[in-house]
């Protein structure tokens, strides 16, 4: 039975519409810009600025991007390695720490969960844990130090914990102890089976935090041949202002060797790249384990 | 199992709080912990006479407050209209879209705001310069990037909270709506008298994890759009960019330390005061 809409309902759709279009459309807008301005030429740019549309077709700023493509490369191996390694590690110490605190048998789980969530409230600040990285455990210009600061954290911990203790009934604990099944065992051939998705979204969260991590690198990394990607472009994007600055300053041309406006944005969009090539597939993943984390946690 | 754990907090987070001892140091990078000079409260007394701490905590607790109103009212009418939507692909596809500056960094943030607001060459001045206006140099306005930096916020958060609410709205049992409907109540009055108030839990959840984080804020954020412009910092220096830079560019590790043990404390007591307000009004809301 099909009831015929009233004036509020209209009204209300096409508000809805309007308001639904228009955030679709800022948030894509930026996106095209980018895309627009690496495909641009670059006289075109610095003669009559960015435009949504390329004012003047050319693809020179990819070619120069992969004429030189050791840098680019060499950061998306070390953004590449942090992030698989990063996330694989950090998953396994987190999953195993959500099963322990998830289990009702374990006398401290309270007290350890709270030691846990007690570092989001307090902390020592960003400089003694500065020295404590780089004076205490020597990580400067390592892959530890990019590695190590996001292994994990404290909200991720207790999402796995509450996923954990909602996906896996409390009697499949005991029946698996009296078959002979130890707490490892238990762990990896049952828990780690029935948390798939919540699994899914701690992994996603850690990969895409290590992914767009540019932080470590401008703390910890001195060594240009370890910066990851983000940082790399970080640096780009800015040396090249600073460079121009300085030439404009001392009257010395220095234009010849600069990325030019064109090749900056088609770096941006070779860094992006994967997420939003992998963005479709993530994206699905990431809204069902956050609805579950919502509505369960 | 639980070890890996208990050492990594032990590491990272336990073991720097020994470290605010440098903030009553006159700390360098060549002397040890404990045999830079004493200065007591020296730093602090700095940090406050300059006036430096009053501005770095008015300026960080209202770009919170901003983020956290703002963000959570949008997301909650973004929420309500998009569940109201009836074309399914249309709904999911701008789902999408909203969601996915979630997943970019902040510093592909940095190009965007380049791109847009560039003196030469930007977005913005290029369109001006077609409609007959002059360019504006918006890098040299202090006060148009307090709304900037609350819109890029905006931009990057509202499809992820969006999500966790448009989830809440699934949640809600149709036969609320069939009810009201029977009795006569059109779309507006059944989302304020219903699909608001459902919302209430999720929002105060929320609402409690950003409180939480209040004095720290979105570091990335300031420092990627502001980066070192000290034209802009009244304006835009939050506790964070502070202790970044003093570390970083200036090297002032005792006055760096105090600033964070002063927004470690000022957090803290935040929390706590706001825990036991929450506790007093409705116990299911406290945090712990």
């Amino acid at each position: 039975m099909q009831i015929k809409d009233d004036h509020y309902t209209r009204l209300l759709q096409g508000l809805a519409y309007t308001v639904i279009i228009l955030g679709s459309l800022a948030c894509l807008i930026p996106f095209l810009l980018i895309i627009s301005a690496s495909l641009t030429a670059n006289e075109s740019i610095i003669k009559d600025g960015y435009h949504l549309i390329p004012a003047q077709f050319s693809v020179e700023g990819y070619k120069t991007v992969f004429t030189f493509p050791d840098e680019v490369l060499r950061a998306y191996g070390v953004t590449l390695f942090t992030t698989v390694t990063g996330t694989l590690l950090g998953l396994f110490f987190m999953t195993m720490a959500g099963y322990v605190l998830a289990r009702k048998d374990f006398k401290y789980r309270n007290t350890f969960s709270f030691y846990i969530y007690f570092t989001t409230l307090f902390g020592g600040g960003l400089v003694p844990w500065y020295i404590m990285i780089t004076k205490y455990l020597h990580l400067t210009d390592s892959y530890g130090a990019l590695i190590f600061p996001g292994l994990m954290t404290p909200f991720l911990i207790i999402l796995m914990k509450n996923f954990i203790r909602s996906a896996v009934p409390e009697e499949l604990f005991e029946s698996a102890k009296i078959d002979g099944a130890g707490d490892f065992k238990i762990y990896w051939r049952i828990v780690l089976q029935l948390s798939m998705p919540g699994i899914a979204t701690v992994s996603l969260f850690l990969a895409l935090a290590y992914w767009n991590d540019w932080f470590s690198s401008s703390l910890f990394i001195n060594d240009p041949h370890k910066y990851q990607l983000q940082f790399h472009l970080y640096n780009v994007i800015n040396s090249a202002a600073f460079i121009a600055n300085m030439g404009a300053g001392t009257g010395v041309s220095l234009g010849s060797d600069l990325p030019t406006e064109s090749t900056k944005m088609a770096m941006a969009i070779v860094v992006t790249g994967p997420i939003l090539f992998l963005y479709p597939f993530i994206q699905r993943y990431f809204v069902k384990g956050l609805t579950i984390g919502a509505v369960k946690g | 199992m639980l070890l890996p754990a208990l050492l990594f907090f032990l590491v990272n987070s336990y073991f720097p709080m020994v470290g605010v001892y440098y903030a009553f140091t006159q700390f360098d990078f060549n002397s040890g912990l404990f045999s830079a000079p004493f200065v007591g409260l020296k730093n602090f007394e700095f940090l406050w006479k300059s006036g430096t701490l009053v501005k770095l905590t008015l300026n960080t607790i209202g770009y919170n407050l901003a983020f956290i109103v703002l963000g959570n009212v949008l997301a909650i009418v973004c929420a309500i209209l998009l569940s109201e939507l009836r074309v399914k692909w249309f709904k999911k596809l701008t789902q999408s879209i909203m969601f996915l500056p979630y997943f970019v960094s902040f510093v592909i943030l940095s190009v965007i705001v380049y791109n847009v607001f560039n003196y030469d060459s930007g977005f913005l001045n290029t369109l001006l310069a077609r409609f007959g206006a002059g360019p504006v140099d918006v890098y040299n306005k202090p006060v148009v990037w307090v709304f900037l930096i609350i819109l890029f916020y905006l931009w990057k958060n509202l499809g992820y909270s969006m999500v966790i609410y448009l989830a809440a709205i699934t949640g809600i049992s149709d036969e609320y709506y069939e009810a009201a409907k029977i009795d006569g109540a059109h779309i507006f009055q059944r989302i304020w008298y219903i699909t608001v108030p459902m919302l209430k839990s999720t929002f105060v959840v929320l609402l409690l994890f950003s409180l939480g984080s209040i004095m720290k804020g979105q570091f990335d954020l300031f420092y990627q759009l502001i980066g070192n412009n000290g034209v802009l910092y009244n304006t835009t220096d939050i506790l964070d960019t502070y202790v970044f830079r003093s570390l970083k560019v200036t090297f002032d590790i005792g006055m760096a330390t105090a600033a964070g043990l002063y927004q470690s404390l000022f957090g803290f007591i935040l929390i706590m005061t706001v825990n036991y307000i929450i506790r007093k009004i409705n116990d299911d809301y406290a945090l712990f």
